[in-house]
């Protein structure tokens, strides 16, 4: 199916201990869809999103990528685990995520960091994949940077060079947790850009964020969350300009 | 150039046995390490468990007293398994446990607890995001382990895998005390026939001491392969 949705969470939970820190989270992409989560430091934004690649194992609740249900079992102690290591694999790769802290592989150039999951996840020839990865290099603007090691360069040139890595995936959706919050305020502009544009292509993002002018102005849904549930849904016309809840409000805020 | 009473062969012969030893017991150790610290690090209660005696054991009890007890009791087993083995298939199966298979063995058991500790520190330096973004690209844990973990703790591991190999390099002069005509045991056998003490003990020193500076330049170059794609302060 063409227009198959890319991703759909129903009712994911998930507890920590005695702690719950996510309490029936849904959500239905379509393709193209810029999903904003925005809301307080621990009101799960960042656990839903580690949900959805099963950095961390939902407590309950459906993961559907692309049609594709990921299947789960029990373990000894009875705790919920995915069934089958081989299909969440093969979902992460469809589903590239960028980090808070990048992550860049640091003993790996900007280009080895880039094309080690294609080749090795995906399979494509090495030739193919470098060609990939000189591709988005110059798209997201640090080609002549593609031989230089993480530790090298700004936060704000490895972010890019991150979310190359995450575009050289193909990927179905991309995950951005916090993608801008470790980086000083002068080079989270460029970050945002490239994010900005790559928006406008129409690629399926879901985008932890605190920058509410990203939030209004590029997503097309905006989820306000609040100690683990939704509060707030709905485009970003009605989330900032008429929010039904009084958290929202009262978050939104300090922003005037 | 010093006169070596004619032991210059064999003195030269017990230093590539002192070599031999050395590497075997090294091999030997680095593979132990890493199913140590693995063993260790795996969460699997079993498997720790095994670990840490095995480090425990090996870390309480002298050097020297573990080589006897693999000389000695090692033979012991060997020749009651080959008993066993006589009486029920009837196949002729022996063994003899000489002193360089027995000091390849008890250097590397030893070492390979040292290895252990080195390595599971090593591995828990590695920066938790750098794996998760392994396992968020899908990566198996396999290709996780051998791409990333690896060349990152390595980095951590070097300079204690340095001291080691120092320690054991020296450590094999122990192997002479059990039988084997090591370079130290030439350089004994040489010095009371001769009466000559320093006469053969200094060379000897000199070629441990040397051993040891070419190893230090060796694991300077390693290390600065592994600190690749790492910024050093100062």
């Amino acid at each position: 199916m063409a227009d198959q949705a890319p991703l759909i969470c129903r009712d994911i939970h998930k507890t920590f201990d005695q702690l719950e820190v996510l309490k029936g989270i849904s959500l239905e992409t379509r393709k193209g869809d810029v999903v904003s989560l925005i809301g307080s430091s621990g009101s799960g934004k960042s656990t839903f999103l580690r949900c959805i690649n099963l950095l961390e194992t939902p407590t309950s609740g459906d993961i559907i990528v692309h049609g594709d249900p990921i299947r789960f079992t029990t373990n000894r102690k009875g705790e919920r685990i995915p069934a089958d290591n081989k299909q969440v694999e093969l979902i992460r790769a469809k589903l590239s995520m960028v980090f808070q802290s990048f992550n860049l592989w640091s003993h790996m150039t900007v280009l080895e960091n880039i094309i080690e999951a294609p080749i090795h996840v995906l399979k494509v020839p090495k030739k193919e994949a470098i060609e990939r990865a000189e591709a988005y290099l110059n798209k997201v603007g640090i080609y002549e940077r593609k031989d230089y090691y993480p530790a090298q360069m700004s936060g704000g040139q490895q972010q890019r060079a991150a979310i190359a890595r995450a575009l050289a995936m193909e990927p179905e959706v991309m995950l951005f947790d916090e993608p801008t919050s470790a980086l000083d305020p002068e080079l989270v502009g460029e970050v945002l850009k490239v994010m900005q544009s790559l928006a406008e292509e129409g690629r399926t993002m879901i985008v932890v964020t605190h920058e509410m002018a990203f939030a209004r102005d590029v997503s097309t849904q905006v989820l306000f969350l609040h100690q683990g549930v939704i509060e707030e849904q709905g485009t970003p016309d009605k989330v900032f300009d008429n929010p039904d809840s009084e958290r929202m409000k009262h978050f939104l805020a300090p922003n005037f | 150039m010093i006169d070596l009473k004619g032991y210059g062969p064999e003195l030269l012969d017990g230093a590539v046995v002192t070599i031999e030893l050395a590497f075997l017991s090294l091999a030997l150790a680095l593979a132990l390490g890493l199913i140590g610290a693995s063993a260790k690090l795996s969460g699997n209660r079993l498997a720790t468990g095994i670990a840490t005696t095995y480090t425990t054991l090996i870390r309480g009890v002298p050097d020297l007293v573990m080589m006897m007890l693999f000389y000695y009791g090692g033979q012991v087993v060997v020749n009651m398994l080959s008993d066993y083995i006589w009486e029920t298939y009837e196949i002729d199966f022996f063994f003899q446990f000489d002193p360089f298979i027995s000091g390849v063995i008890t250097i590397g058991l030893i070492f390979g607890a040292y290895m252990t500790e080195t390595f599971r520190g090593a591995f828990l330096a590695v920066e938790t995001g750098q794996i998760e973004a392994a396992r968020a690209y899908g990566f198996t844990r396999l290709h996780t382990f051998r791409r990333i973990m690896i060349p990152q703790m390595m980095r951590h591991a070097l300079p204690g895998i340095g001291n080691n190999w120092q320690v054991l390099l020296k450590t094999t002069a122990l192997v002479s005390i059990i039988g084997l005509t090591d370079m130290v045991r030439v350089a004994e056998e040489a010095a009371k026939a001769e009466r000559m003490p320093f006469h053969f003990f200094i060379p000897v020193a000199f070629v441990y001491l040397s051993l040891t500076a070419i190893s230090e330049l060796f694991i300077k170059w390693l290390d600065k392969r592994a600190n690749v794609g790492v910024i050093q302060g100062g």
